[in-house]
C-alpha cells in the first residue's frame, strides 16, 4: 500500500508540475507555419521571420512540405482542415485565398489591419487578392513582376543588339542570334513556363485591357479574337528561338544557360534574379533585366502570402495576430524579399538595399498602378482558380508542344475554358 | 519426379484444425476449446475488416464523389452524371486514354517477348545461369522513379546517347524521342520494358522448369526439332502463367505513374499523359476532386474489364477440376 500510495503521489506532483508548465505556455504565442518554401533562398528568407517571431516571445512551430510545386503541401492542408485542426498559416495565394475563405475556415485580421494601417501601404490589387468580402484573411509577403527579360549582355553585343522593345523587334534579335549559331532564348518546356510566355506576348500584343478581358474575365469574343490568333502566331515563333532540349527542363537550369552564354534571353519572373545573385553576379554588368516587350509598361503581379486559418486556444490566436503583424512589418519585408528577389508588398519601405532591378520593379508597379496597366498573373494562379487557369495552360502547352495551327488553338482555348467554368 | 509428394491434408502449424473438425459436435466446449475452433476467423477478421473499410469503403466513397460537384473538398450534392460527360469532353482525357492504349499494348507485348525469350534461352541449362538471371531480374528492385530518372538521363539528347554517338564521331545521328511529342510516350515503354521483362522472364522460367522432361525427351526421341518442342508442346502447356503475367503487366500499366513523372513529367506539355498522371491533377492541383474521381472510376473499370474474366475463368476452371 505505501508504495501505491507514493506512486499517487508522485503522479500528482508531476500532474501540477506538467498543469504549471502548461499553464506558463499557455501566454505564449505560439503559430504553426504549413509552408512549402524550402529552396536555399527561399528557405533563408523564412528564417528571417523565424527569427524576428521568437525574438518577440513567440514558440514556432515549422511544418514544411516539399516537392510538388505546393500540391503535396495542399492534400496535407486539406486532411487537417477536414480533420479539424489546421494549421496556424498556410502559404496560400491568389483565388485559393478566396475559396478557402469560402469553406469558412480562415480567421478574420482586420484588427491587425486597422491597428497597423494595412490599407493605406498595401496596393489595392494586392487588397482585393488577400480579402474576402471586405475582410483581411490574408497576409501578403511579397510583389513579384512576372514580365522580365533576362538577358546576357555578352551575347547580345555579339549581334550588336539592345533587349528588344517590341515582338517585332524581339523576332529579328532572335534571328540575328540564331544565324550567330546561338540560342536566342533559354526556355524549360513545362507546361506553367510556356504559359508564362504566353501570358507576356497576351500583354504585349494585346494591352492590359485585352490581357484582363481575355485572361481574368475570359470574355469569350477576346478569347476568339483575332487579337489571340496573334498571340498564337507569336508563341510559334518563340517555339522556333529555343534550344532542342528544352522539354521538361526546370526554370533554374534554363537561368544559368543565360548566365553561362549558353543562351542570350530568359523570359522569367524576377524570382531568376535570385540565381543570378546566388552566382555572385551583378545586374546591369554580367546579367541585364528589362520588362518583356509591352504596351504602356504594364505589370504582371505574382505575389506570395500566408492565410490565416481558424484555430482555437488563445496563444495560437496571439501568435496569429503577432504573426500577421510582423510579416507586414517594414523590417521583414525588406529582408525577406532581399533574399527572394521579389519587392515588398507595401510600398513605403526603405529601399536602399534593393538594387536597380527591384527598384525598375517598384518604378514600373507605381506607374503601372497609376495608368491602370496593372495585372494580375494567369500562369501563377493570381488571376483564376485552379481548374481556369489550369484549363488554359493545357491549350497553351499542347500548342507550343505540336503544329498545332493558331487558328485551331484559339478555338480549343475558348472550348477548353467553357468546359472548365460549367 | 520432378514434384515432392504432397502432404495428404493441408498444413496447420499448431495442428488446430486436425483437432477441431469444422461442422464435429464437441459436448461440453471450454472457452479454449472454442477460440480454438474459430482461430482461423479470428486471425483474419482483422485484415478483413481493414480491407472492407480502406479498400471497398473507399471504392464506394470515391464512386459517390464521382457522381457530385466536388472541387476542392468533397462535397455530397449530387450532380448525376456531370462529371462523366466533362470528362470525356476533354482532349487532355482523350490523349491520357490513347497513350494508355499504346503504353498498355507494347509494354505488355514487349515485356512478354523479352520475357519469354529470356527465359528460353535461360533454360538451355547454360553457365553462370544463377549470376545472370540476377542481371535480368535486377532492374525490378529498382523503384519506377529510379528507371525513370536514369533514362531520362540517357535518352536526353543533349547528355546521353545522341550526345555519346555525336561524340565518337556519328554527328547526324539524332534520337530526340524524349522531346518530341508523337514519340514521347514510346520512351515511357522502353523505361518500363527494361524494367519489368526480367519479372516476366522469372515467371516464364520457373513455369519452364515445371514441364514434364519425359514429354521432351519422348519428342526428341520423334525427332521434333527444339523450335517445334517449344511451339507445340511446352508454350501452349505453360498457357496460365501467359495469362497472369498478363494480368499482372496489364494493371501495372494502368496504374502507372512514378515512371511517367520521373521520366517526362507528362510532358512534352500532356503528350505522355496516362489516367493515373490526369487523376492526379486534375483531383490535387487544380481542386477538380469530382472529374478526378470520375477519371478514378474509369481507371477502376479499365481494371475490372481485365480482372473479371481473369477471376472468371479461374474460379469456373478450379470448379472443372475440383
Amino acid at each position: 500500500m505505501g508504495f501505491k500510495r507514493t506512486l499517487l503521489a508522485a503522479g500528482a506532483a508531476v500532474g501540477i508540475l506538467a498543469g504549471g508548465a502548461t499553464g506558463a505556455l499557455a501566454g505564449q504565442p505560439t503559430v504553426e507555419v504549413l509552408h512549402w518554401w524550402t529552396s536555399g533562398g527561399e528557405a533563408k528568407a523564412l528564417k528571417a521571420l523565424k527569427d524576428d517571431f521568437t525574438a518577440h516571445g513567440g514558440k514556432w512551430i515549422d511544418s514544411p512540405v516539399a516537392g510538388g510545386g505546393g500540391s503535396a503541401a495542399m492534400t496535407v492542408l486539406r486532411a487537417r482542415v477536414l480533420a479539424g485542426d489546421p494549421p496556424t498559416a498556410v502559404q496560400l495565394k491568389g483565388p485559393a485565398i478566396q475559396e478557402w475563405a469560402a469553406q469558412g475556415v480562415v480567421a478574420n485580421l482586420d484588427d491587425v489591419a486597422k491597428k497597423e494601417g494595412w490599407d493605406k501601404v498595401i496596393p489595392p490589387m494586392l487588397q482585393k487578392i488577400v480579402k474576402y468580402k471586405g475582410d483581411y484573411v490574408a497576409v501578403p509577403v511579397n510583389i513579384h513582376r512576372v514580365n522580365w527579360i533576362w538577358a546576357n549582355p555578352k551575347l547580345l553585343a555579339e549581334v550588336g543588339a539592345k533587349i528588344p522593345t517590341t515582338w517585332a523587334e524581339f523576332n529579328t534579335v532572335a534571328d540575328k542570334l540564331k544565324a550567330k549559331g546561338i540560342t536566342p532564348l533559354a526556355h524549360g518546356g513545362q507546361p506553367w513556363q510556356d504559359a508564362t510566355i504566353f501570358e507576356t506576348v497576351v500583354m504585349g500584343i494585346g494591352g492590359a485591357d485585352f490581357y484582363r478581358k481575355a485572361l481574368v474575365e475570359l470574355d469569350d469574343n477576346a478569347l476568339k479574337s483575332d487579337t489571340m490568333i496573334k498571340v498564337f502566331d507569336q508563341m510559334r515563333k518563340i517555339r522556333g528561338d529555343v534550344d532542342a532540349d528544352f522539354s521538361g527542363r526546370e526554370w533554374n537550369l534554363a537561368t544559368n544557360m543565360v548566365m553561362n552564354g549558353k543562351a542570350a534571353m530568359q523570359i522569367m519572373g524576377d524570382w531568376a534574379k535570385g540565381e543570378f545573385l546566388a552566382a555572385g553576379k551583378v545586374p546591369g554588368k554580367d546579367f541585364l533585366c528589362a520588362p518583356t516587350p509591352t504596351k504602356g509598361g504594364a505589370f504582371i503581379l505574382n505575389s506570395d502570402s500566408l492565410v490565416m486559418f481558424k484555430v482555437k486556444g488563445k496563444d495560437k490566436i496571439e501568435g496569429q495576430k503577432l504573426l500577421a503583424k510582423l510579416i507586414l512589418g517594414k523590417k521583414f519585408q525588406e529582408t525577406f524579399n532581399l533574399y527572394k528577389g521579389s519587392i515588398p508588398a507595401r510600398l513605403d519601405v526603405p529601399m536602399g538595399k534593393f538594387d536597380s532591378c527591384a527598384l525598375k520593379s517598384l518604378a514600373d508597379l507605381k506607374s503601372a498602378m497609376k495608368n491602370n496597366t496593372l495585372v494580375p498573373s494567369m500562369a501563377h494562379g493570381i488571376a483564376l482558380p485552379g481548374n481556369l487557369s489550369g484549363a488554359i495552360i493545357d491549350v497553351v502547352t499542347a500548342h507550343f508542344n505540336s503544329n498545332m495551327s493558331s487558328k485551331e488553338a484559339v478555338k480549343r482555348l475558348a472550348e477548353a475554358v467553357d468546359l472548365a467554368k460549367s | 519426379m520432378t514434384h515432392p509428394p504432397s502432404p495428404p491434408s493441408p498444413p496447420s502449424p499448431s495442428g488446430v484444425s486436425a483437432l477441431s473438425p469444422r461442422h464435429g459436435r464437441i459436448p461440453r466446449r471450454t472457452i479454449g476449446a472454442r477460440i480454438q475452433a474459430h482461430l482461423s476467423q479470428l486471425v483474419v477478421a482483422p485484415s478483413f475488416a481493414v480491407s472492407l473499410v480502406f479498400v471497398y469503403g473507399f471504392i464506394l466513397w470515391t464512386a459517390y464523389i464521382s457522381f457530385t460537384n466536388s472541387r476542392m473538398l468533397p462535397s455530397y450534392d449530387w450532380a448525376g452524371l456531370r462529371q462523366y460527360v466533362r470528362l470525356w469532353s476533354m482532349p487532355r482525357w482523350y490523349v491520357s486514354v490513347e497513350n494508355l492504349f499504346v503504353f498498355g499494348g507494347l509494354f505488355i507485348g514487349g515485356c512478354l517477348l523479352i520475357g519469354i525469350v529470356l527465359a528460353i534461352l535461360l533454360d538451355q541449362r547454360i553457365r553462370a545461369e544463377g549470376t545472370l538471371r540476377t542481371i535480368f531480374l535486377y532492374p525490378m528492385a529498382l523503384s519506377f522513379i529510379v528507371t525513370g530518372t536514369t533514362w531520362k538521363w540517357i535518352l536526353n539528347p543533349g547528355l546521353g546517347l545522341e550526345k555519346t554517338l555525336h561524340d565518337i564521331g556519328f554527328a547526324g545521328a539524332s534520337f530526340d524521342w524524349l522531346i518530341n511529342p508523337k514519340m514521347a510516350i514510346y520512351t515511357v515503354v522502353i523505361a518500363g520494358i527494361w524494367q519489368s521483362s526480367g519479372f516476366v522472364m522469372a515467371l516464364f522460367l520457373a513455369a519452364l522448369r515445371g514441364v514434364d522432361q519425359d514429354i521432351i525427351k519422348a519428342a526428341h526421341m520423334d525427332g521434333a526439332s527444339m523450335t517445334r518442342i517449344y511451339m507445340g508442346i511446352i508454350l501452349p502447356s505453360i498457357r496460365p502463367v501467359f495469362l497472369s503475367a498478363i494480368v499482372i503487366l496489364a494493371h501495372l500499366a494502368v496504374k502507372s505513374f512514378d515512371l511517367v513523372i520521373a521520366l517526362t513529367g507528362g510532358g512534352p506539355g500532356y503528350a505522355t499523359d496516362l489516367p493515373a498522371t490526369f487523376m492526379y491533377t486534375m483531383t490535387f492541383n487544380r481542386n477538380e476532386m469530382g472529374l478526378g474521381a470520375a477519371s478514378a472510376m474509369m481507371m477502376l473499370a479499365t481494371v475490372m474489364a481485365i480482372i473479371v474474366p481473369y477471376l472468371y475463368s479461374e474460379l469456373r476452371g478450379g470448379t472443372k477440376n475440383g
